[in-house]
């Protein structure tokens, strides 16, 4: 039995994909910056895959730049719109408490450099309350921030309302739409993004590429200097094989959209409905507004790197915001901005699944986490605090 | 690339010495739930020997591990040597473990100095 069910860390790349990807490496593989005809092979496949990319998301090709993947993209939209507040003398950035550290780290690289950050209350389901995006916002504001699914509990933010308050307001709206992209239908037009990040790798994409939308008149601010590719705002040869193999996965990805989220979200509700059945255990995040894929518990009185060690022993990979499997002495972020108290937080575990789950599976994956829970309980000290009535159960 | 040596996945997936001791000589518990670990150590001593050690862990693979791998150490020892027991003592005998899993080892030696110094407390 092997389960992989860590789709929100990486996705594996898809038979299409890969067979894009050596295709292009071994009859496109010039320098799109090339005059001569290979060159200008690649060039052709790298402008086709910039169309193809806006299309899906419903943008212009000029408004798509390729990245190295959804870091990069975060890195270079935040600096960017910085950079525009600045000159402007806005210098008030609104985000999450639980964005990914992409977006968190540069926010706070841009705090030492003066910028004032609000970071909204995800509530204890773990969603954004779009009047309160329209309270944060002040005469200074320059960007709002917002992810579009959470990595690691999977709540979807209200986006569109948030883009027309943004748009109403004349702010830029950038979210971060890593876990979505692929996985939910995305207009940025509908939508009111005014810049969006995506990353292949978490749509069955190669890893080491994404991209990022910026709508028409917004400059952009280079993190990478050198050479004129991406129309001088990202320097480097570009990663044609990568950029290629992408477009083919995202392709497949919103070709099987609707019929992929509908036997995952079956999946998924089986999954919160056999583990909530584990006593003083908890779901994370809101049941209904969440990715088709994620499931996300915390289990009172275990410790999540034990039980994703245990969990390997019986084929399932699944993670954990516990401290011990992050290196730091804080469980997840995550878990803390909704509330849970690390006490709980570190009993912590996160199932992504992916399309080629089965109902075998589920059940399997249902069993095994209660077994492992119980026999982690069965001697741990806190556990009997609990149950001796010594300590008071929080869930 | 394993995350642990073998023997640390050995004494966390066949953890020696687990349980309680209802008449122990001595109890250490240490660690806190915040920071995700908690080790708590029952000794049963006879003339000054350890003749039996149990433990209850919370905590990660390595705290697990390094908990069965401490009772090992000092079990069937005198009180004198088991107060000298190290925390680099218990992370060699696993074959070593990761620099920041380092504080398990830390745990399990303090755990075990808890449990002598309420035996020696009771004595008294």
């Amino acid at each position: 039995m092997a389960i992989y069910a860590d789709n929100a860390a990486t996705t594996k790349i898809s038979d299409a994909a890969l067979e894009t990807m050596t295709k292009c490496m071994k009859e496109n593989w010039g320098n799109p910056s090339s005059l001569y005809t290979v060159g200008q092979d690649a060039k052709e496949v790298l402008e086709i895959s910039r169309e193809e990319i806006a299309s899906l998301i419903n943008a212009d090709p000029r408004e798509i730049t390729f990245t190295s993947g959804g870091s990069e993209a975060d890195n270079q939209a935040i600096r960017s719109a910085a950079a525009i507040g600045k000159r402007k003398g806005k210098m008030h950035i609104i985000s999450t408490a639980f964005e990914h550290h992409a977006v968190l780290h540069t926010l706070d690289a841009l705090k030492a450099e003066g910028f004032e950050i609000t970071l909204l209350d995800v509530h204890e389901n773990g969603l954004v309350i779009p009047g309160e995006v329209e309270a944060a916002i002040r005469e200074d504001t320059c960007l709002v921030t917002v992810m579009y699914a959470n990595n690691e509990i999977g709540t979807i933010q209200p986006i569109r309302e948030i883009g027309q308050i943004c748009r109403k307001k004349d702010v830029i709206f950038h979210t971060d739409a890593v876990q979505a992209v692929g996985h939910l239908p995305i207009d940025v037009a509908a939508d009111n993004i005014d810049m969006l990040s995506a990353s292949a790798h978490k749509f069955h994409g190669p890893k080491g590429v994404g991209f990022l939308y910026t709508r028409k008149g917004i400059p952009l601010t280079n993190i990478i200097n050198g050479g004129a590719q991406e129309r001088g705002k990202r320097a480097g040869t570009e990663n044609v094989p990568g950029i290629a193999a992408m477009v083919t996965a995202l392709k497949e990805a919103c070709a099987g959209m609707e019929a992929n989220a509908a036997s995952l979200s079956a999946k998924r509700d089986a999954l919160i409905k056999g583990l909530g059945a584990i006593p003083h255990s908890a779901l994370n995040g809101d049941a209904v507004r969440r990715l088709p894929g994620n499931v996300n518990f915390c289990f009172e009185g275990i410790e999540g790197e034990s039980l994703l060690l245990l969990l390997d022993d019986k084929g399932i990979q699944a993670s954990s915001g516990s401290a011990c499997t992050s290196g730091s002495l804080d469980p997840s972020h995550v878990l803390l901005a909704i509330g849970r108290v690390h006490d709980v937080a570190h009993g912590s575990l996160r199932l992504s699944i992916g399309e080629d789950i089965t109902d075998r599976d589920v059940e399997y994956i249902i069993r095994s986490v209660g077994e492992v829970v119980e026999y982690l309980r069965s001697f741990s000290p806190i556990w009997r605090d609990l149950t001796s009535g010594k300590k008071q159960f929080i869930l | 690339m394993a995350l642990y040596s073998e023997k640390v996945m050995d004494h966390f997936r066949n953890p020696r010495n687990v349980g309680v001791i209802e008449d122990a000589d001595g109890v250490g518990e240490v660690g806190n739930a915040k920071c995700g670990d908690i080790m708590k150590m029952y000794l049963k001593i006879d003339d000054d020997v350890i003749t039996d050690v149990k433990f209850e862990t919370f905590g990660c693979g390595s705290a697990i591990a390094s908990s069965s791998m401490a009772t090992e150490l000092i079990k069937g020892k005198p009180v004198s040597e088991a107060m000298e027991l190290t925390n680099k003592a218990v992370a060699e005998a696993l074959d070593g473990l990761p620099d920041y899993k380092m504080h398990c080892s830390v745990l399990a030696e303090e755990a075990i100095r808890s449990a002598l110094e309420d035996y020696e407390m009771k004595k008294k």
